[in-house]
């Protein structure tokens, strides 16, 4: 990280923070956030709820003052420069940034007035969103009458009326069911695309691993790892080998084989013909197998995987993902 | 593992069925052009729009500025008429500047109750990371208000003049002790957006505006002349804001307006405007 920094230009930079702090009260919400994402990417803010993201995203877009800390949006400065960082970036909160009482078209041709269209500019960009984003039916529906999914979009299509060159987006898929939650991912790799820089909060780790080329999770206003998915899953260091066998009755000896070759506890899985074991090294996998055939024992399936992403932040946290931290989430 | 490969499948899946809309998606978020800024006066103009649509969208909101007007006039007309002033239509001439104040001063809290509404849903993030020229959020709000309130004038006054209210300053009386009556709402609306910032909900702000308004309107001389009160109370009365615009409200509409009652007016107001209007912004700006 370190390196990569002298590397890169200053200005390949969307955002740069050192050290942000915020206290609520006696407690750190966020506690000294370092953040380098680079121009043109997908940043993953990864962790449970309460971690301090929202906070930490609500200090990047200028809403909130950090108590500690600085930060440059696209090199300008967080606090003496919000002017410039407004032009640039946009938001989409964690709760409707919509007014709900006015129809899909309205709420779009009113960020597009102020963002500085004229009245026929701003119907056409409204009608031109809504229809890229399947919402051309519901244009004249009061927006509080919208599904989940279809308030997500009309969110996202009014934060990118002017298409940002920072995007935050705040769990953009939380409460959403599969279907929509794809055409949301659809969006922001199609936003990607065309060069706007996103951070995005989630507490998901699929979604993480989808779109984000770089992951930090955070834990307690802490980020407690970082980088790709990829190095995530390699610094967890541990790989899983799955064993299915066709017939039960070989299963103590083969679990014996197992825990002989790769020095691991073995797990029983889901039924009495599958077999789970942490495996460090592919060599002494393929040795265990061979073993296997020489003693006629049957093997219907394997799999050699890293570890997945869930694996990794319950070895980084303690917990999983999805379980809630003790605390409210902290707005 | 088995959880994330399902979600590649049915991501492949979505991105095979509508493939032919991406074309689409890319095009419109790509010709998403920056234009220049817009002005102060468009922005304002873009969120007095945006009340006028709230307006159409919600239609009960009229009714502080339609039905309040008839029923307090209605009812504080024949409740108190006799017994005050002997004859409800010599009260009216008496009362109906004085309730025409306290009716619009008690509708200026629905500006502060709509912003807080906004504070506690995302809307109010997503303006203030806009490029605009922030105050004209509240401006153009306001100014939809200031178009209320001359409704509530308007109705009131239409309602006087069939229950027998005889202006003697005339067309010209009525129209300038409205137009204070404007000028005065207009700046009382910004401690309501300044208090509507920091309260936590709606209910805490009506009952706030309420402890305020109350004594401020009935302890004036908006419904008795205050040389009936104890010593004590006149003192209260007389400078009170209220009585302050009560008073030039009725000279003007009576043909006995001085011009030492306008600048009390304007100089009210300005105190106000001149507080809660820059307070009102740096809360708005720096809300946490």
């Amino acid at each position: 990280m370190k390196e990569d920094k002298k590397i890169l230009q200053n200005n390949d930079w969307a955002i740069e923070a050192n050290g942000l702090v915020k206290i609520y009260g006696k407690e750190a919400a966020v506690d000294g956030v370092d953040l380098a994402i680079q121009k043109g990417t997908v940043y993953g803010f990864l962790g449970p709820n309460g971690a301090g993201k929202t906070t930490t995203i609500r200090m990047l877009a200028t809403l909130l003052p950090a108590d500690a800390g600085s930060a440059r949006i696209f090199g300008n400065d967080l606090v003496s420069d919000g002017a410039a960082i407004r032009k640039r970036i946009s938001l989409t909160g964690q709760y409707a940034s919509i007014d709900e009482d006015l129809t899909g078209i309205e709420n779009l041709m009113l960020i597009a007035r102020l963002m500085g269209y004229t009245r026929r500019q701003a119907k056409t960009r409204a009608m031109e969103l809504l229809t890229a984003f399947g919402l051309d039916h519901a244009a004249k529906r009061q927006v509080k009458k919208y599904s989940g999914g279809m308030r997500r979009r009309i969110d996202i299509a009014a934060s990118i009326v002017v298409t940002p060159d920072l995007l935050f987006l705040d769990e953009p898929t939380s409460g959403l069911d599969p279907r929509s939650r794809n055409q949301v991912w659809d969006i922001i790799r199609a936003l990607v695309r065309t060069g706007t820089t996103v951070m995005l909060t989630t507490q998901y780790l699929e979604e993480a691993d989808q779109l984000a080329d770089r992951i930090g999770v955070i834990q307690r206003g802490k980020i407690i790892a970082e980088g790709t998915s990829s190095e995530l899953k390699a610094s967890v260091g541990r790989g899983t080998l799955n064993v299915q066998l066709v017939h039960a009755e070989d299963r103590q000896q083969a679990i014996d084989i197992l825990e002989d070759y790769l020095g691991a506890a073995v797990h029983h899985g889901t039924d009495s013909t599958s077999l789970t074991a942490q495996a460090d090294d592919s060599m002494r996998v393929g040795e265990a197998l061979g073993e296997f055939a020489r003693r006629r024992i049957e093997v219907s399936d394997f799999s050699l995987g890293r570890p997945s992403l869930d694996e990794v932040f319950l070895t980084l946290t303690g917990h999983s993902a999805e379980q809630q931290d003790s605390g409210e989430e902290i707005l | 593992m088995t959880v994330q490969q399902q979600t590649r499948e049915t991501a492949n899946a979505t991105n095979g069925i509508e493939g032919s809309t991406d074309e689409r998606l890319l095009q419109a978020i790509a010709s998403g052009k920056r234009p220049d800024p817009a002005s102060g006066w468009s922005s304002t103009m873009a969120f007095a729009s945006r009340a006028l649509l709230r307006i159409k969208h919600i239609p009960e909101q009229m009714f502080d500025v339609t039905l309040f007007p008839i029923i307090f006039l209605l009812m504080f007309t024949y409740l108190f008429g006799g017994a005050i002033a002997g004859s409800t239509s010599d009260y009216l001439q008496f009362l109906l500047p004085g309730i025409l104040v306290m009716t619009v001063a008690q509708i200026t809290v629905y500006t502060g109750i709509d912003l807080n509404n906004d504070i506690r849903k995302g809307i109010f993030d997503r303006f203030r990371t806009l490029p605009i020229w922030l105050p004209s959020a509240l401006i153009g709000a306001l100014l939809v208000d200031v178009v209320r309130y001359t409704m509530a004038s308007v109705v009131m006054i239409a309602l006087g003049l069939m229950l027998g209210f005889r202006p003697e300053g005339g067309a010209v009386g009525v129209f300038l002790a409205i137009a204070l009556v404007l000028v005065f709402s207009f700046s009382l609306s910004w401690i309501w957006t300044a208090l509507g910032l920091i309260v936590r909900s709606e209910k805490s702000l009506m009952m706030m505006s309420f402890l305020v308004m109350m004594p401020l309107t009935f302890i004036s001389n908006v419904f008795v002349d205050p040389t009936t009160l104890p010593t004590w109370l006149q003192g209260f009365v007389n400078i009170n804001p209220i009585s302050t615009l009560a008073t030039a409200v009725r000279g003007f509409m009576h043909g006995m307006g001085t011009w030492q009652q306008v600048v009390n007016v304007l100089l009210v107001s300005a105190i106000m405007t001149a507080i809660f209007a820059p307070l009102t912004m740096y809360l708005y700006r720096n809300k946490t």
